[in-house]
């Protein structure tokens, strides 16, 4: 598993301090928090040793929320104020969401996402999965004895830029520093790479309880590189709860029903599903609000045939992620099988029909996500394993802005690797034309109609030139948590145009602010307290990170230069301690500053050792 | 999403290293031809120093140069990996410009082979003939093999890089024809 034994360039967190982080599989049905404890990722418990947190809350007319069982619990008899499955909801706005009608909620249409009427008011599904992640930080910080440093979140691999930005408010709003998004995929294939030291090319097939991915990777010497993925963010486990739902309403020739008796069938469709994973029949009872008696039998042959279409369409994109990495079936070496949903005995089978093998699934589809997750959330919070290890993961869908007649120019293809930049020039289409209007979309499609909007802005300040003179830069950068960033710049006149940016979705900062503020003034006095020491922890792995780096690489500046980094810092040691946000805030700024050159050419030295370092031999071992 | 050009958009002043030639940046001699297993292990050796996971827990200037970094070495990597873009690279290191948008003067034979191609495509689709799309598929990636033999022996052994470029071209074309088969492949799947 060890990839390279160039030296270190001065990484290493100093050894006696463990930071505190976590990796958080925040599920459509059930949400799990994780860590690693002495070098093995461990799932966090409860108070009652339960590791999974049902992903429901309940809002009362007082305003207060409970989460998880007590959630579960009351789930039927107070449907409306119940909120299930809420990562359907995230980044979607009501007309992306399907078979609404058949959902005991009261949703509202909000630009850019929807919201839901509850008796303590209308919550957006930002606000509903912050409650999910505020009770996982608090028993994480508990189990852990600390504040955490922070957290590795999973997104479904094809979660869109506007679900994965609304799961990173989510954290913000519960108060956790988002170290990175991670592919829920992606995290399995580390617990199970790492677990068995595995070489190759596998497929992660997860099948969670509201949404599919499928990713294939490689594995090589403690590289995971993800060579395609793709799936269906809207279909899950969830899915097959409604097709028996479905099929009582269509046995008993009801309709209309109310929220409660909705909700109550649905739970019992649930229940027929998880019974038919062990035993060939189940019998569905239950007498609704109006004193109807529902009592069927279900066959698991009748179950495998009203989802056989289910299955068929976690297959189509299994093809799709197949061909994009430009393999066949014969090439991959095992599948892997994550999410509840893969414990359904026909899932299995599909699977190993599609692969030829018996899929893998000796670590709980449950937990892999999450224990993966704590893993990759060690790395990225300095505690260095011994074992080092690499991911490389790429971006679900193609990247574009819109041209004339409605079509998408794609500038960033689907499954590129991240991070990654791509730059494309375009022109003016009338003579004059001082403005342009750049729509930036993604998806797979050629009309901007069937794609997902993104984002608009407006490059102003063109000077006026005749049509098709002007040379306008779109340059499109998507982080490593897969968050796309784009900027215009005209570059024939040398002028660079102001760029006015309007997000098409996602919250704003005044809508954090108004949630913060809806919360109690204790909450938001801990809030503050909590954004200090933030700020303060920020300081010392700032102060520590350049200490380290000081003492590896200091050779390589002039005494002028370490005297005045040497200055920044000890300022910022005065600082830290003080009550005092902004002074903290400044002291990391200049400091930042102060170390640009450094940086770079502690860079340079890492490049250079990662090929020049080496022997051509070993590289080639 | 963040549209802000806030200060971490703003480019450093950029190192030499930063400059150097894809081909220099794997430590790989200027040629079309190329050794990938040599490619695919610098690029995972390189990876592993400057990947911003590397990164996260230091500074902000640190966190900055890696992510630009690591997007520089993927670039580099997806460019002398695809055999079309690289040999579009070799020719602009050459100061030569493939001209595939402006040019579209090509040999008769080709075009009316292209023709060929699109009618058998469209065929395929309407008769929904998954095996006339394996087929075609087989045919295309046949063609692009040639292709790309022809390209290496003009960069590397005759260096005409004007036949090159007209090899480019042709590539590009058929990069497409092989987009639109896979796309007819993902529409008759659904």
């Amino acid at each position: 598993m060890a990839l390279l034994q160039i030296s270190e360039p001065g990484l290493s967190a100093a050894p006696h301090q463990h930071r505190l982080a976590v990796g958080i599989d925040l599920g459509t049905t059930n949400s799990l928090v994780a860590t690693v404890r002495n070098s093995i990722s461990v799932v966090l418990n409860d108070d009652d040793g339960a590791a999974l947190l049902p992903s429901v809350v309940r809002y009362a007319a007082d305003g207060s929320v409970q989460v998880g069982l007590p959630a579960q619990t009351a789930q039927n008899t107070d449907p409306q104020n119940t909120i299930l499955s809420v990562k359907r909801f995230m980044g979607r706005g009501l007309k992306d969401v399907g078979d609404v009608v058949d959902l005991p909620y009261r949703l509202v249409d909000a630009p850019g996402m929807l919201q839901l009427r509850t008796v303590a008011g209308v919550k957006s599904p930002v606000e509903v999965s912050a409650e999910i992640l505020k009770i996982l930080r608090d028993r994480a910080e508990r189990s852990l004895g600390g504040a955490l440093v922070g957290a590795v979140i999973t997104v479904p691999a094809y979660f869109d830029d506007a679900q994965r930005q609304a799961t990173k408010d989510a954290a913000r709003l519960a108060g956790i520093n988002v170290l990175r998004l991670i592919n829920e995929p992606t995290a399995a294939a580390i617990a199970y790479g790492l677990d068995n030291a595995s070489e190759g090319v596998y497929a992660v097939y997860d099948l969670g309880g509201g949404t599919f991915d499928i990713s294939i990777l490689r594995l090589s010497k403690g590289v995971f590189e993800v060579l395609a993925t793709n799936g269906d963010s809207a279909l899950g486990g969830d899915d097959f709860d409604q097709r028996i739902y479905c099929w009582v309403l269509e046995k008993s020739g009801l309709s209309q029903l109310s929220a409660n008796d909705t909700r109550l069938l649905l739970t019992h469709a649930r229940a027929a599903k998880e019974q038919l994973s062990e035993y060939v029949q189940t019998q569905i009872t239950a007498v609704l609000s109006g004193g109807e008696l529902v009592d069927f039998a279900l066959t698991r042959d009748d179950f495998y045939v009203m989802t056989q279409n289910l299955l068929t369409r976690t297959l189509q994109p299994t093809r799709r992620a197949l061909r994009d990495a430009k393999l066949s079936v014969d090439e991959v070496k095992g599948v892997v099988m994550v999410g509840g949903s893969t414990r359904m005995p026909q899932v299995q089978r599909a699977v190993a029909e599609f692969f030829k093998q018996t899929p893998l699934t000796n670590l709980d589809p449950d937990k892999v996500v999450a224990l993966g997750a704590a893993i990759q959330a060690n790395v990225l919070a300095g505690n260095r394993s011994e074992d080092d290890w690499l991911l490389l993961d790429v971006i679900p869908l193609s990247l574009g802005i819109e041209t004339m007649g409605g079509l998408v120019e794609k500038i960033m293809p689907r499954n590129s690797t991240i991070p990654s930049a791509r730059a494309q020039e375009f022109t003016t289409y009338k003579d004059g034309q001082t403005a342009l209007s750049i729509h930036v979309v993604q998806g797979e499609r050629e009309l901007v109609s069937d794609c997902r909007s993104l984002a608009k802005f407006e490059l102003r300040g063109i000077p006026p030139m005749v049509a098709g003179s002007a040379r306008i830069r779109v340059t499109f950068q998507v982080d490593a948590d897969g968050l796309l960033s784009v900027s215009a710049r005209e570059t024939n006149s040398g002028v660079e145009a102001a760029v006015a940016v309007r997000p098409a979705y996602g919250l704003h900062e005044d809508d954090i602010t108004r949630m913060l503020q809806d919360g109690n003034q204790h909450a938001r006095d801990d809030m503050l307290a909590r954004a200090l020491r933030e700020q303060q922890t920020e300081a010392r792995q700032l102060l520590e990170a350049v200490e380290n780096a000081l003492a590896q690489d200091g050779a390589l500046l002039g005494e002028t230069e370490i005297k005045q980094i040497r200055t920044c810092m000890d300022n910022l040691r005065s600082v830290v301690d003080v009550s005092d946000h902004s002074a903290i805030k400044h002291g990391i700024d200049v400091l930042n500053q102060a170390t640009v050159g450094f940086a770079q050419k502690r860079m340079d030295q890492s490049v250079a050792r990662a090929l020049k370092g080496r022997k051509m031999s070993e590289l080639e071992n | 999403m963040v549209l802000v050009f806030d200060e971490n958009r703003l480019m450093l002043p950029i190192s030499t290293d930063f400059q150097q030639d894809y081909f220099a940046l794997f430590n790989l001699p200027l040629r079309f031809q190329i050794d990938s297993n040599a490619l695919e292990q610098h690029y995972r050796a390189l990876q592993t120093q400057v990947h911003p996971d590397k990164f996260s827990h230091l500074s902000q200037s640190e966190q900055r140069l890696s992510m630009q970094w690591a997007t520089r070495v993927n670039e580099a990597y997806q460019t002398l990996h695809s055999p079309l873009a690289r040999g579009r690279y070799l020719l602009s290191l050459h100061g030569v410009d493939t001209q595939e948008d402006t040019n579209t003067a090509m040999p008769l034979d080709f075009l009316m082979q292209q023709m060929e191609l699109r009618e058998v495509l469209e065929a395929a689709r309407q008769n929904k003939d998954m095996a006339a799309l394996d087929e075609m598929e087989a045919q295309v990636k046949q063609t692009v093999s040639e292709l790309q033999q022809k390209l290496a022996l003009e960069l590397d052994e005759k260096q005409d890089y004007a036949t090159a470029s007209g090899l480019v071209r042709k590539l590009k074309f058929m990069e497409k024809v092989a987009e639109e088969i896979g796309a007819a492949f993902d529409e008759l799947d659904s």
